[in-house]
């Protein structure tokens, strides 16, 4: 099996990578990316994105995906598809371990792993992924045409793909545990607006019911008051878990939720070991500081090269 | 969506299924990008698998019926069939090991 080495790898090809690999190539570092899936992470699952500068009547996260892959390619940005199993960074050079049992070594290292969405862990739920539950609206809102669909969230990702739903959904009804929004108010204004989106507040969802597909959901208000809703469809939309199982937590300190601590530039607590975009514990997880994460990580890591030199 | 293999219709869909060699269909479109995140592990599949399990796409768009049928709400979707039945499915962009498994199930 080949072992080959980098001055720096980054990990993952998201908004956060994609800029890293944009940055390290234009400054002509030795550089390799490794993505397992397909270049563009999470913004692959979102229809329309509105709040990146410099697309002034937005862009669809498939199109700015592919617009920042070919961004970094033309500076011979030098990447691979590969899953990195594990990898140990404690030793120098840090070393990571293929699912084709091939070796990666570097001497700095830019995890932007990113996250995926996160569960409701109820009943029925997993049982009926792919037949009336999802997490992706842009994937499957089409096969929703004239249909009943709930949307269990109340932040931008949530509200936003409400919206969307109903361009082919008949009736979208928003399900959320609180009596307000999350979502930023543009969002919110536009889903109040729209006359296909209705709210139940107070409310979570506790089970899917269905057995071939989804027929509906239990619902259970804060006042204790439970209720069933006929749907076909339900989209759930409550936020991210970490893609961390190729990282080793304890040596990174990761928080409680599984995310990367770093400090201002993006350094974690190991030497040479950089964190950007989803993956990092931080409030705000957005396509444009995710970007700007990534650039900031080649940065450090360039700093780094240069004193251990 | 996988670029190397073979693109099914509705038309001749029961015809592919129903041969002595194992089929997986994987059903996509060119508006999902999870569709397009699978495709380079559904094409390396394809090779490993050559002669053994027919590995095929259709587009859900151009092909209403079939994926009507099989009560297909979500993409990717795939599909394993055996001597026209099917055997499992998976659906989302899953990894290799778990595509694997899936065709695993008509060896």
């Amino acid at each position: 099996m080949a072992t080959s080495h980098h001055k720096l790898v980054i990990l993952g090809a998201g908004p956060a990578g994609l800029t890293a690999g944009l940055y390290a190539a234009r400054a002509r570092m030795d550089h390799l990316l490794i993505e397992k899936g397909a270049e563009g992470g999470q913004i692959l699952l979102t229809d329309w994105i509105d709040n990146y500068p410099g697309f002034p009547d937005g862009i669809s996260g498939f199109d700015l995906a592919e617009k920042m892959s070919a961004q970094a390619k033309r500076f011979e940005l030098n990447s691979i598809f590969a899953n990195v199993l594990s990898m140990e960074l404690k030793n120098k050079p840090m070393s990571l371990e293929l699912e084709d049992g091939n070796t990666v070594t570097c001497d700095s290292l830019i995890i932007c792993t990113g996250a995926h969405p996160r569960p409701l862990n109820i009943p029925g739920e997993k049982e009926l992924v792919g037949k009336g539950v999802s997490y992706c609206a842009t994937c499957d809102a089409p096969f929703y045409r004239n249909m009943h669909v709930a949307v269990v969230g109340g932040g931008n990702t949530a509200i936003q793909e409400a919206s969307h739903l109903t361009k082919f959904a008949d009736k979208v009804t928003v399900i959320h545990r609180r009596d307000e929004l999350r979502a930023t108010k543009v969002l919110q204004e536009k889903a109040f607006a729209n006359p296909k989106v209705a709210f139940i507040w107070d409310t979570t969802a506790t089970a899917v019911n269905g057995t071939d597909g989804v027929e509906g959901l239990e619902l259970l208000n804060k006042n204790g008051d439970t209720s069933t809703l006929a749907v076909d469809g339900v989209f759930v939309l409550v936020g991210v878990l970490p893609n961390n199982e190729m990282l080793p937590l304890k040596d990174l300190e990761a928080d409680a939720g599984g995310f990367i601590p770093t400090d201002q530039e993006t350094r974690t607590v190991i030497p040479g070991v950089m964190a950007a975009g989803d993956i990092r514990s931080k409030e705000v997880r957005q396509v444009i500081n995710a970007a700007g994460e990534g650039a900031t990580a080649v940065l450090a890591a360039e700093n780094y090269l240069t004193n251990l030199s | 969506m996988s670029d190397n293999v073979k693109e099914v219709s509705d038309a001749d869909f029961e015809s592919i299924i129903s041969s002595d060699t194992p089929c997986l269909v994987d059903f996509w479109a060119p508006w999902c990008g999870p569709c397009k995140a699978i495709g380079p592990v559904v094409d390396a599949l394809a090779a490993e698998y050559e002669g053994k399990v027919t590995i095929v796409k259709m587009n859900v768009d151009d092909n209403p019926a079939t994926p009507g049928k099989f009560g297909i709400r979500a993409i990717p979707t795939l599909i394993l069939f055996k001597s026209g039945e099917k055997v499992d499915q998976v659906t989302g962009a899953v990894g290799k090991p778990q595509l694997i498994e899936l065709i695993e199930k008509a060896l």
